[in-house]
C-alpha cells in the first residue's frame, strides 16, 4: 500500500478549488455587503467584517493543515468521544450563555465567542457515520434505527432548548443520508406530504375547498382501484385522515409555534401582512436581489445592500449582495458552484470502499445542501426566515470554521482511501 | 436499488437548484417591479412625540404646560449641493460649528437622520421655515418642552431633560429611546409614567434620492401619539405665589397643608430659581449656573433640609408623656435651672412651677427635662442604664407614629426622613460604654441628636389640628382618570394618642398666640390661630426662625410650618410669615396683611 505522491497531492483538487473560490469570493462579497462609499475602511481592516473574516479564513487554513496532517483514522476512533464532547458543550452553553436575540447559543471566553451548535454538525456526522458503518448495523433493525435517532436527536433537542430552532432543523437532513443507506423512502415521502398539507392548510384558509379537493382525488383513486375492496377502504381512510389533518394544522400552528415563528411562516405566504416586521426582511431581500437584473449593478455598487436596507446583510442575507451586484448571471454562477460541490462530494463518497467514509461524505453533502437550500430559499421568499448561514459565504468564524472542518475531514479521509482497503 | 438512490439524492439537489434559478429569473429578469421598488422604497419612521401631561392647581388653573420647539434633523446622504455659506447665515452658526455638526452626523449614520441643531424656538423657526425648503437633506422634528405660567414652585415641580445612559439601562419596560425627555426631579420625575404619554409613529416613503413619496401603507401602520395625563395638584396657586413673594431674598421653607386631607396647599423652597430657565435651549448653561450657586437653589428645603426641632418638639414630648401616663395636665414641675438652663426668665421667673399648658406657652426647659426623665426612667428595672434603654425605645415608638425619624412618603423624590435616636443608636455612638438619661437629656427640649425636616413639622401641625391623626402630605389630588390621588394618600395614620390630650396641646398652642411668644406677629383679628415658636441654634451664626401653626382652632383649614434660615427668634420671621399665609388663605381679598411690609423688608436681626 504505497501512497502515490505526498498526502497533499491525493486530496481532491476539484473540491479544494471549489472551496477556495467560494471562500475568496465570499470574503470579497462580505466587504461589498458592508461597503460604505464615504468611509475609507479597507477590506483588510480589523474593524470591518471583511477584515475579521480574513482572520477566520487564516484560522481555517491552519485547521485544514492540521486535519490533513493528522492520521485520518483518528476521525474514526474519536468519532464518539468528539460527539460526546460537543453534546456536553451544548449543555454547558445552556448555563453559561447570555441571551442574544432570544437564544442562548454562544460561549464567551475573554474576547472570543464560539457556538457549539455549529461544531455539533460535523461531530454528529462522524458519529452517525461510525455507527451506521459498524459491522452488525442494519437499518431495518428497530434497535439500530433508534440509536441513530438518538445520535441525531439528542444534539437537535439540546439546540432547540437553546432557542435556535433553525440550527436544530439542520439535523433533519440526516434522513437523506440514511435513505442512501437503505432507509425506506416513506419517511421522506411522508415528510414532503406533511409539508404540502401544512402549506395548503395555511394557504387556503377555507378548508372546504381542501376537502372538496381531497374528495375529488380520492374519488379518482377509487375509480382506478375499483377492484380491490382493501384498496378502496385504504383510500377512504387516508382521505379522512388527510382532511382531519387540515384542521390539525391550525391547532398545531397555534399551540406549538410561538407568535414570531407563526409570523415567519405566514409572511412567506403573504409578505404584506407584516410589511414592517419580518415581512420587511424578505421584501427588502427580494427587492435587492430583484433589482440586480441580468448582470447586476456591479461590484460595490449595490444600492440596497450598501445603504442598509437589507437587515443582516452580511450573515443570513449575504446572498442579496450577490444577487444585487452580479444579477442573475451571478446567481447562476453561485448555484452552479454549489451544485458542482455537492455532486463532486457524492461522486467521491460513492468511490469509497469504507462505508464510514461514504456515509460521512453523504452527510457532508447533505448538510451543506441543507444550508444552501434554506438560506437562498429564505432570501427569495421560498422558505421561512430562520437563522441559517450560507456556507463559506456568510460572515462568521464559527460557521466558516465548522464547515471547513466538516468538509476537510472528508477530503482527508478520501485522500487516504487506498489505506482503507481492509475495512 | 441503492444505485438508484444515489441518483434520487442528486436529483433532489439538482431540482432545488433549478427551482431557485427559475424563481431568481422571475424576480430578477422578468419582474421589473423590484427594480422600481428598489428606487422608491425607503420607509422613514417619523416619531410623533406625545404631549406631556399638564399640571393644574387645585382650582384648575394651569401651572405647567407644553411649548413646541423644533429640532433640525439631517440625513447626510441626502444633502446635495449645499450652499454652506447661506446655510450658516440662516442658522447663525460659524463654518467650523457647521463642519463639526456634519462630521458628528456622518459618524452616527450616513443614511439615518440625526439631530443637527437642537431646540429651535417657535419664533426662530418661523423665521427660517420658508428658506429651509431649499436645503435638501434637512427636516424639522417638532419637540415639546415645558413652559410655566408663573416662575414659582420650581423645586417641587422639577424639570425634564434628555434621558441619560444609566436611566436607559434601568428602563425595565423598554419604552425609552435615546433623545427622549424624562422627568429628572420633583413632580415631573415622581409622576413620570403618568405624564409622559406614549410615542406615536408616522411612516413616510422616500425614494433613494430623498424625495417624499407620501404615506406608507396609506397611513395604516401609523400610530397616534397619546398625550400624557394631566394632573391636578393640591396647590392653591394664589397662596403659593404669596409664599414665594414673602420668602424672596431669604433662605428656608414654607409648607401649608390642609389637615383633613393631607393636601399640600403651598410648598415654598427659598432660594429658588425660575423653572423656565431649565426648559429649552439654554438648559445647559443655566443648569451650570444654578447648580453652582452656593445657596443651593436646587436643594428642595422643605423635604431635604434637616435641623433640630427645638422648642416645638416640647409639644410632642407633652403628648407622649400624657398618653404614657407619666404626667397629667395639672402636673406642676419647678423651673429648676440646675437641671438645664431656661431662657424665658422674663416671662416666668426662676423657681416658678408651671402646669403643662404654662410650660409649653413659656417654653420652660427644666419642665420638659423632668417630663422626659419621667418618660424614659419609669423604674421598670433597678439598673438605671437598662431602664433608660427600655424607656427610650418606648419613647421612640411613640415618636414614630407622628411620622418623625423616617420618610412620610410624599409624592416627590429625595425626601429626607430626619433622624430620631433609639437605644441601638446610642449604644453604637457610645461604643459599648454605658449611657442613661442624664447623657441624652437634650432630646427633651428638641436639641441633641434629633433631626426633623420642615415637611414633618408641617405634618405635625396638621396632626395636632386633627387632634390625633394625619394623612400623608401629597401634592397631586387627581392622579388618574377617576379623580383620586394615589391610594397611599387616602390612608389615615393614627398616632395612638387620645384626642383629649391633643386638646391640651391645642389649648397651649392657642395660648402661645394669645399671650405668648406668638402674640406679636401671628395673632390675627377674628381668627383663633394656634401656634408654637421655635428657635433653632446655629452657632456661631444667627439662629433659624421656626414657627408651626394651624387655624382656625375649631375645624382647622390650614396647618403650616415656616422655617427661615439665620433670621433669629421664631417669633419674628417665622411667626410673621405664618400669620400672613394663614390670613391670606382664610380671608383672601379681605385680608389685612399687617405684617407684610415687615416681612418683605426682611430685617430680622435687630
Amino acid at each position: 500500500m504505497k501512497r502515490s505522491g505526498t498526502i497533499f497531492s491525493n486530496v481532491d483538487w476539484v473540491v479544494v478549488l471549489l472551496y477556495s473560490i467560494m471562500v475568496v469570493f465570499g470574503w470579497l462579497n462580505i466587504y461589498a455587503s458592508e461597503y460604505d462609499p464615504l468611509s475609507t475602511t479597507s477590506i483588510f481592516s480589523l474593524s470591518s467584517s471583511a477584515g475579521k473574516q480574513l482572520i477566520f479564513i487564516g484560522l481555517s487554513a491552519l485547521t485544514i493543515i492540521i486535519i490533513i496532517v493528522v492520521d485520518d483514522k483518528l476521525f474514526d476512533t474519536l468519532a464518539y468521544p468528539i460527539w460526546i464532547f460537543f453534546v456536553i458543550m451544548l449543555v454547558v452553553v445552556l448555563f453559561v450563555a447570555r441571551e442574544v436575540n432570544g437564544a442562548r447559543s454562544w460561549i464567551e471566553i475573554g474576547a472570543f465567542r464560539f457556538q457549539p451548535a455549529e461544531f455539533t454538525k460535523f461531530a454528529t456526522a462522524l458519529a452517525v457515520a461510525k455507527f451506521a458503518s459498524s459491522s452488525n448495523f442494519k437499518i431495518s433493525k428497530f434497535k439500530d434505527l433508534s440509536i441513530l435517532v438518538l445520535i441525531v436527536g439528542v444534539p437537535a433537542l439540546l439546540i432547540i432548548v437553546q432557542g435556535d430552532m433553525g440550527t436544530a432543523l439542520v439535523f433533519s437532513i440526516f434522513v437523506i443520508v440514511m435513505f442512501r443507506e437503505g432507509l425506506s423512502a416513506w419517511p421522506l415521502i411522508l415528510g414532503v406530504l406533511m409539508a404540502v398539507i401544512f402549506l395548503l392548510a395555511l394557504l387556503v384558509p377555507d378548508h372546504l375547498y381542501l376537502w372538496i379537493g381531497t374528495g375529488v382525488i380520492a374519488a379518482l383513486l377509487i375509480a382506478f382501484n375499483r377492484n380491490s375492496v382493501k384498496r378502496i377502504l385504504a383510500i377512504i381512510v387516508v382521505a379522512i385522515v388527510v382532511s382531519a389533518m387540515f384542521e390539525g394544522v391550525d391547532y398545531a400552528f397555534n399551540s406549538f409555534l410561538r407568535p414570531h415563528q407563526q409570523n415567519r411562516i405566514l409572511v412567506l405566504l403573504n409578505p404584506n401582512i407584516d410589511p414592517l416586521g419580518v415581512g420587511w426582511n424578505v421584501t427588502q431581500s427580494k427587492i435587492a436581489i430583484g433589482s440586480g437584473g441580468i448582470a447586476g449593478k456591479g461590484y460595490l455598487r449595490g444600492t440596497q445592500t450598501t445603504f442598509d436596507f437589507v437587515p443582516e446583510q452580511s450573515t443570513d442575507f449575504i446572498f442579496c449582495t450577490i444577487g444585487e451586484e452580479h444579477g442573475w448571471l451571478g446567481s447562476l454562477a453561485l448555484i452552479v458552484l454549489f451544485m458542482t460541490l455537492f455532486l463532486r462530494i457524492i461522486y467521491l463518497a460513492e468511490r469509497q470502499k469504507w462505508a464510514f467514509v461514504r456515509i460521512y461524505g453523504y452527510a457532508v453533502a447533505s448538510i451543506l445542501f441543507f444550508h444552501f437550500a434554506v438560506n437562498i430559499g429564505m432570501t427569495i421568499g421560498l422558505f421561512p426566515v430562520i437563522g441559517i448561514p450560507l456556507p463559506f459565504f456568510s460572515y462568521g468564524g464559527s460557521s466558516l470554521l465548522s464547515f471547513t472542518i466538516l468538509l476537510f475531514i472528508f477530503l482527508t479521509l478520501d485522500a487516504n482511501r487506498m489505506q482503507h482497503l481492509q475495512h | 436499488m441503492i444505485d438508484n438512490r444515489k441518483y434520487v439524492i442528486q436529483g433532489i439537489f439538482l431540482i432545488i437548484g433549478v427551482v431557485f434559478l427559475i424563481q431568481l429569473f422571475a424576480i430578477q429578469v422578468i419582474d421589473k417591479s423590484y427594480r422600481q421598488a428598489a428606487e422608491q422604497n425607503i420607509v422613514q419612521e417619523v416619531i410623533q412625540y406625545p404631549y406631556r401631561g399638564l399640571l393644574l392647581d387645585r382650582n384648575g388653573e394651569i401651572m405647567v404646560y407644553n411649548e413646541p420647539l423644533f429640532d433640525l434633523m439631517i440625513t447626510p446622504k441626502q444633502v446635495v449641493n449645499l450652499d454652506t455659506l447661506g446655510f450658516c447665515n440662516l442658522l447663525n452658526i460659524t463654518k467650523s460649528e457647521f463642519n463639526e455638526k456634519i462630521a458628528a452626523a456622518k459618524a452616527y449614520s450616513y443614511v439615518k437622520p440625526s439631530i443637527f441643531y437642537k431646540q429651535i424656538s417657535n419664533t426662530e423657526f418661523a423665521r427660517i421655515e420658508g428658506t429651509l425648503d431649499q436645503y435638501k437633506g434637512f427636516a424639522i422634528q417638532p419637540r415639546i418642552v415645558r413652559a410655566y405660567s408663573y416662575p414659582a414652585m420650581a423645586n417641587a415641580l422639577g424639570y425634564i431633560s434628555e434621558i441619560s445612559k444609566n436611566e436607559l439601562k434601568q428602563d425595565t419596560i423598554n419604552y425609552y429611546h435615546q433623545g427622549d425627555y424624562i422627568g429628572k426631579s420633583g413632580l415631573e420625575s415622581y409622576y413620570e409614567s403618568e405624564l409622559r404619554g406614549k410615542r406615536g409613529k408616522k411612516f413616510k416613503i422616500r425614494n433613494v434620492r430623498g424625495i417624499d413619496q407620501g404615506r406608507f401603507n396609506d397611513g395604516k401602520s401609523d400610530t397616534l401619539a397619546i398625550p400624557g395625563q394631566t394632573l391636578t395638584s393640591t396647590i392653591d396657586l394664589e397662596l403659593q405665589l404669596y409664599g414665594e413673594k414673602l420668602m424672596a431674598g431669604k433662605a428656608g421653607s414654607v409648607i401649608a397643608i390642609e389637615p383633613s386631607t393631607g393636601e399640600i396647599l403651598a410648598i415654598v423652597s427659598a432660594p429658588s430659581y425660575d423653572p423656565g430657565a431649565l426648559s429649552g435651549r439654554n438648559f445647559g448653561e443655566n443648569f451650570e449656573v444654578i447648580s453652582q450657586d452656593t445657596l443651593k437653589p436646587l436643594f428642595n428645603r422643605p423635604l431635604m433640609a434637616s435641623y433640630r426641632p427645638g422648642s416645638i418638639f416640647k409639644i410632642v414630648q407633652a403628648l407622649v408623656a400624657l398618653q404614657e401616663g407619666v404626667i397629667v395636665a395639672n402636673t406642676k414641675l419647678k423651673c429648676n435651672t440646675a437641671l438645664i438652663g431656661c431662657h424665658n426668665a422674663a416671662s416666668h421667673p426662676f423657681g416658678t412651677s408651671e402646669d403643662l399648658v404654662g410650660a409649653i406657652t413659656n417654653s420652660c426647659n427644666p419642665y420638659f427635662y423632668q417630663v422626659m426623665r419621667k418618660m424614659v426612667m419609669q423604674g421598670e428595672v433597678e439598673d438605671p442604664y437598662q431602664d433608660s434603654h427600655i424607656g427610650l425605645d418606648k419613647w421612640r415608638s411613640y415618636i414614630d407614629n407622628f411620622g418623625f425619624g423616617g420618610t412620610l412618603g410624599i409624592d416627590l423624590p429625595g425626601e429626607n426622613g430626619g433622624m430620631i435616636p433609639n437605644s441601638a443608636y446610642y449604644d453604637r455612638a457610645y461604643r459599648g460604654r454605658a449611657w442613661k438619661f442624664s447623657n441624652i437629656y437634650s432630646l427633651a427640649i428638641g436639641e441633641g441628636e434629633n433631626l426633623v425636616v420642615p415637611l414633618q413639622m408641617a405634618n405635625f401641625a396638621a396632626t395636632v389640628a386633627n387632634r390625633g391623626h394625619y394623612y400623608t402630605p401629597h401634592l397631586i389630588k387627581k392622579a388618574s382618570e377617576d379623580g383620586e390621588p394615589l391610594p397611599q394618600f387616602l390612608v389615615k395614620h393614627e398616632t395612638e394618642i387620645n384626642s383629649e390630650y391633643f386638646e391640651i396641646a391645642v389649648e397651649a398652642m392657642a395660648e402661645v398666640v394669645r399671650s405668648g411668644t406668638g402674640q406679636y406677629r401671628a395673632k390675627l383679628p377674628g381668627i383663633e390661630v394656634c401656634g408654637k415658636t421655635g428657635t433653632v441654634q446655629n452657632d456661631p451664626n444667627p439662629d433659624h426662625s421656626v414657627f408651626i401653626a394651624f387655624a382656625p382652632r375649631i375645624n382647622p383649614k390650614i396647618a403650616i410650618s415656616v422655617y427661615v434660615e439665620g433670621a433669629g427668634q421664631g417669633a419674628r420671621a417665622g411667626a410673621g410669615i405664618a400669620g400672613l399665609m394663614i390670613e391670606k388663605y382664610l380671608k383672601r381679598d379681605s385680608a389685612v396683611l399687617r405684617m407684610e411690609p415687615y416681612i418683605l423688608k426682611g430685617d430680622f436681626l435687630y
